[in-house]
């Protein structure tokens, strides 16, 4: 294990054509933390994480993890070095079983015995995909669906585990429950950057926090500061409270 | 001959090419499935395999056995190097054609595909058209060549038998059937299978699962040109005429049997091509050769006008 942060951002710029949907976008995430990036619809906060995984690149800027530059690798190789993303809108595999799911969330893995065992722990973390396992992907509920696509990640023993937007489109009661997994994790040290639109929650969650805007990063804080802060809760928490 | 035996002497003409057609419909559908291509020069690919078949009998002299015995081991070399041919072929097309396209406008690689199906059309042509010893001496490049029977045309069911089926329709189904069972095991159980079905369900969650989309895609036209290959050379063999637009006319059979069957759906295609190849072979008897072509693409306006998405296509709606 290396010095310096887990995940470091520096300056990265992406778009789409013309559009800039990323401007400078500098952030970092240190070993063992909870880290949000928060802000509006059309931010760039999916972007961010696309970019930081390897889908979408970079144009200009730097991305380091683990120690290593990995600003143009494939996200292939993001993923074995110990990276990986629950994506928005979950986009698990709807015409596979749960179970081929997450087999596939260990798709480069070998460790046989690793495997059997970290499918044994999603299905202690939520019991409903062991008792769904022979069921199709696109037959679940949305939350459901949210923790399939939580468990698939873990499935690939990652270091740093990125999230985006886990509580959208699930239903309050198995949102907090989602939240509850999420602090469980970090607990027994998973490093996790949270994207999320719900800011009153992920900031009562994390660490620290970043606040995202038109592709730059205007704010950026311990979470705790930033939930009493006047301009976020303006902004983001608004009738929340 | 009673009109029972008609009926089934057509039957085996029928599926015996319905399980070519759907060997052809495997490769647009696996293709289609994966990248949403509709890879117009893979019938072209299947007449260029047809084609080295025919230079590859003529190089063993295949063709100067005057009686072949019932089970000839020419299949063998055949069988190995027409679909090692397509399969590469295949692949480099990919890689040439359509990699540099795959984040371009859909309506993109399309109209590569049908170039890259003019260029294949246009080899045939030229490869038609040397003079080589199983032409006698080279005959008009477009003219369809005869392609020798090499293996036994006796009838098993005795000489006195109505009805004809011979070795050749059993050596169809002999190469057909274990290709197509072989498919389904690597699409179902292996890592690669799975890969495959990952990227044709979802291109970025396959990316962020590990999988390097660009080799799956590779392997899926891997795959799809060597079934195309094995077709090239059992349709060759079978029916014992190949012409240069033959990519043409059994690509759009294939095709429209990929579509009846569902799109992008594996046992969606051999049902597609058993339809096709049964009502083909119906039609010629019962209504007309002529019209077989329209009694065709009417069956598939009707059926996708009530099952948009084919006989198989998909029922499993995706949650968002």
């Amino acid at each position: 294990m290396s010095e310096g942060p887990l995940l470091s951002v520096q300056g990265i710029f992406a778009g789409y054509g013309p559009i800039e949907a990323l401007k400078g976008v500098t952030l970092n995430v240190q070993r063992g933390e909870i880290v949000t990036l928060i802000g509006a619809n059309g931010a760039g906060k999916s972007s961010t994480l696309m970019c930081i995984c390897g889908v979408h690149r970079a144009r200009k800027g730097s991305i380091h993890f683990d120690g290593e530059e990995v600003t143009d690798e494939k996200p292939h190789s993001l993923v074995a070095k110990g990276l990986a993303q629950v994506p928005e809108g979950r986009k698990i595999f709807a015409r596979m079983t749960v179970l081929e799911n997450l087999e596939l969330g260990a798709y480069l893995r070998k460790d046989v015995a690793g495997i059997k065992s970290d499918l044994d722990m999603v299905y202690t973390l939520f019991p409903i995909l062991g008792e769904r396992r022979k069921q199709l992907g696109g037959t679940l509920s949305g939350g459901e669906q949210q923790m399939l696509a939580i468990g698939r990640a873990l499935m690939s023993k990652p270091k740093l585990l990125l999230m985006d937007e886990p509580s959208m489109g699930v239903a309050p009661i198995l949102t907090a429950k989602i939240f509850d997994t999420i602090r469980e994790l970090n607990k027994q040290g998973m490093t996790i950057l949270l994207v999320e639109q719900n800011a009153h929650l992920a900031l009562k969650l994390a660490h620290r926090g970043y606040v995202l805007e038109t592709g730059e990063i205007v704010l950026e804080d311990k979470a705790s500061s930033l939930l009493t802060d006047p301009r976020v809760k303006e902004a983001y928490l608004g009738d929340e409270d | 001959m009673s009109n029972t035996e008609v009926l089934l002497q057509q039957l085996i003409i029928g599926l015996s090419n319905g399980m070519i057609i759907a060997l052809i419909a495997l490769g647009y559908t696996m293709v289609y499935g994966i990248v949403e291509l509709i890879n117009f020069a893979h019938g072209d690919l299947f007449m260029l395999g047809a084609f080295l078949a025919l230079t590859v009998v003529g190089a063993l002299g295949l063709d100067a056995i005057p009686e072949p015995a019932l089970l000839s081991w020419g299949f063998i070399p055949l069988l190995i190097i027409v679909p090692l041919f397509c399969a590469t072929l295949n692949w480099s097309i990919d890689r040439l054609a359509y990699r540099p396209l795959r984040d371009a406008p859909r309506l993109a690689p399309l109209v590569s595909a049908i170039g890259v199906s003019f260029v294949l059309i246009n080899i045939g042509l030229f490869w038609g058209g040397l003079r080589m010893d199983v032409f006698n001496g080279g005959v008009a490049a477009a003219s369809p060549k005869d392609f020798p029977w090499i293996v036994s045309s006796a009838n098993l069911l005795g000489p006195d038998s109505n009805i004809i089926l011979t070795w050749n329709e059993l050596l169809v189904f002999a190469i057909t059937v274990p290709l197509m069972i072989g498919l389904s095991v690597l699409v179902k159980f292996t890592r690669l299978g799975k890969a495959m079905r990952a990227v044709a369900q979802n291109p970025t969650a396959a990316r962020l699962m590990g999988i390097d989309v660009d080799r799956v895609i590779g392997a899926t036209f891997l795959i799809g040109g060597a079934l195309a290959g094995a077709a090239a050379v059992v349709y060759s063999s079978y029916n014992h005429t190949i012409y240069f637009q033959m990519g043409f006319r059994v690509g759009m059979d294939a095709f429209t049997a990929a579509v009846l069957g569902g799109i992008g759906n594996l046992p969606g295609a051999l049902v597609g091509g058993l339809v096709i190849g049964v009502i083909r072979a119906m039609s010629d008897q019962y209504i007309a050769t002529e019209w077989t072509n329209v009694v065709v693409f009417a069956i598939l306006i009707v059926v996708l006008t009530f099952r948009p998405s084919g006989i198989l296509g998909a029922t499993v709606r995706e949650k968002v």
